[in-house]
């Protein structure tokens, strides 16, 4: 098993075989240094820009202005601070929306493969028909003169002059729903392993269907909640199209809105890549957090 | 409370998947709306739209631009995360962790922050953005997806395969194109599929990276505020249509799979 022990034509095997290691990363590993991470660090620079005294709109040099990150921060810390609470919302709704229908469709359909092909089929359909397009007919079911607000004023939980549409809840309803699937897939592969024999058996020690749930199926699709948490809690930090469509007023702006009109509407290239700086690292630091807290075996 | 939990589940879940479902099947009603450019009420049933969905000026050209760059952006994007993905599993690697952070941060990072930064990028190399940006931006986002799918193939599968036909004097080569890739195959598959929707439903990195050039998801955002014309919800639908089949298909494919290897 030693080294010594391997001859010439084997070490010389191992060599090639590293070569060609190299040849199927590099290529990748190329495209993503060139168009990933060297961005990222152009990104940090551009943050430190400077604006010359007399210079036109959109005109910057290379400097090291720490101030931009004060500035932005002063200016936007409501809007990060929204991101994160609205996402951290629509991550909790999307899990307690989806846990169930991962259940349903992973445990309890388990004998009828034909529904739950079906349903399968109707959660991941979704991806290909247009995000935006979605976003813009929900829009539209949540407006005014809607079947949905038209129903909730008629049993009086919307008062007569209020709306769904431009409010946070249109929102916070959009982003669960545009992320749900990236929560109930991961969920959903994770308890398709789910033995069922288990909670028979823990049913059988006299554990309560709470218990059981409670000691044995979550434990054990841990790591799917995991994995769909930080699929729906990233993006949605990040998006806009949702409070771009279904809000678009001041207490529904998100930080990505943000960061959108400082780049193309005012033309402020250090601002905008500050807060653009800003909202990776926070996102890193909370996730980090995250693993470190729940990412172990004895996550719950 | 056995009973609220036997009920509970099939309540929510079938709660949920009707969440899921509505506003898809409003985009499927509203393709076949009589409306003209106002297609926010309903005006009437016509089949004229799905007759000429390209009728309303810019849906077509917008919908051939984003089908273009998908298939482009799939290829190389599939092409060298398989790469990644069998190299990072089979092979010794120097600069392995390094590997790891710049395939997993990419997909830390919102897509509001790829966009930002490869904007920087671009406009420091004082590339004129279009075509070209769009294609490297949805590569870069799409890799790390193909990457951890493929991957999580690669590592199942039993590498003693490839030793037994290299004990029966098969060249690596050989090896690999008869033994590893086809049993990879479904996993590239999936991949691509996945990364095809991603890169066709992008919308904020595009944004980003694409100056004036018009994507299927840039038109209507750009016509959601005046109301996006009934022929943008012909392509929606059919969208989703060929997803149902696609997916049907292969869910038939894997099913008789697993007939075969049960009764084999």
């Amino acid at each position: 098993m030693s080294v010594e022990l391997r001859s010439k034509d084997e070490i010389r095997a191992e060599k090639r075989k590293n070569r060609t290691g190299i040849y199927l990363i590099s290529p990748g590993l190329l495209v993503l240094t060139l168009f990933f991470a060297l961005p990222v660090v152009v990104l940090l620079a551009m943050s430190l820009y400077v604006k010359p005294p007399g210079a036109e709109i959109g005109e910057f040099v290379p400097g090291f202005e720490l101030s931009n990150y004060a500035t932005v921060l002063s200016a936007y810390w409501p809007e990060l601070l929204r991101s994160f609470w609205f996402a951290l919302i629509a991550t909790v709704l999307a899990l307690l929306i989806g846990f169930p229908m991962a259940y349903l469709v992973a445990v309890r359909l388990r004998e009828r493969t034909l529904l739950q092909g079906i349903l399968l089929v109707l959660l991941i359909a979704p991806f290909f028909s247009s995000f935006i397009l979605r976003t813009q007919a929900w829009k539209q079911i949540l407006a005014d003169e809607g079947f949905i607000a038209q129903s909730l004023k008629f049993i009086a939980i919307l008062p007569p002059d209020g709306h769904l549409t431009a409010t946070p809840f249109a929102v916070v309803a959009g982003l669960t729903y545009n992320f749900l699937p990236f929560m109930v897939l991961p969920i959903y592969a994770n308890l398709g392993r789910l033995d069922t024999r288990l909670l028979e058996a823990s049913a059988d020690l006299y554990a309560s269907p709470i218990t059981s749930f409670t000691k044995v199926t979550l434990p054990l699709s841990a790591p799917g909640i995991f994995a769909g948490t930080l699929l729906t809690f990233i993006p949605a930090a990040g998006d806009y199209v949702n409070s771009a469509l279904l809000g678009n007023n001041r207490d529904t702006t998100m930080i990505g809105q943000v960061i959108d009109s400082r780049f193309f509407k005012v033309i402020d290239y250090p601002g905008a890549s500050a807060l653009s700086f800003i909202l990776m690292i926070s996102i890193l630091i909370l996730v980090t957090i995250y693993i470190r807290r729940f990412g172990t075996k004895e996550l719950m | 409370m056995k009973n609220i939990g036997r009920w509970l589940i099939p309540i929510i879940g079938g709660a949920a998947f009707i969440y899921l479902l509505v506003p898809i099947a409003y985009i499927f009603v509203f393709s076949f709306n009589d409306g003209g450019r106002a297609n926010l009420q309903w005006q009437g049933f016509t089949l004229d739209n799905w007759l000429n969905p390209c009728g309303a000026p810019a849906v077509c050209e917008s919908l051939v631009h984003s089908l273009q760059i998908g298939v482009v952006a799939t290829v190389i994007a599939t092409a060298l995360g398989t790469g990644i993905a069998i190299g990072l599993v089979r092979y010794k690697f120097r600069f392995r962790k390094l590997t790891d952070v710049l395939i997993i941060l990419p997909l830390a990072t919102p897509e509001v922050v790829l966009g930002a930064s490869l904007l920087a990028q671009f406009l420091n190399l004082g590339w004129e953005l279009g075509y070209t940006t769009i294609v490297i931006a949805h590569v870069v986002f799409c890799m790390s997806f193909v990457i951890v799918t493929v991957r999580a193939r690669v590592s199942s599968l039993d590498s003693r395969l490839e030793e037994a036909a290299a004990d029966l004097y098969a060249s690596p080569q050989a090896a690999f194109w008869k033994i590893t890739f086809p049993l990879l195959l479904p996993g590239i598959v999936a991949a691509a599929l996945l990364s095809f929707a991603m890169s066709f439903d992008d919308f904020i990195i595009t944004n980003f990276n694409s100056g004036s050039f018009q994507t299927f998801p840039k038109f209507i955002y750009v016509s959601a505020t005046r109301g996006i014309p009934p022929q943008a919800n012909v392509i929606g639908s059919a969208m989703f249509i060929v997803a149902l089949l696609v997916v049907i298909i292969g869910q038939v494919i894997s099913y008789r799979r697993k007939k075969q290897l049960e009764n084999a």
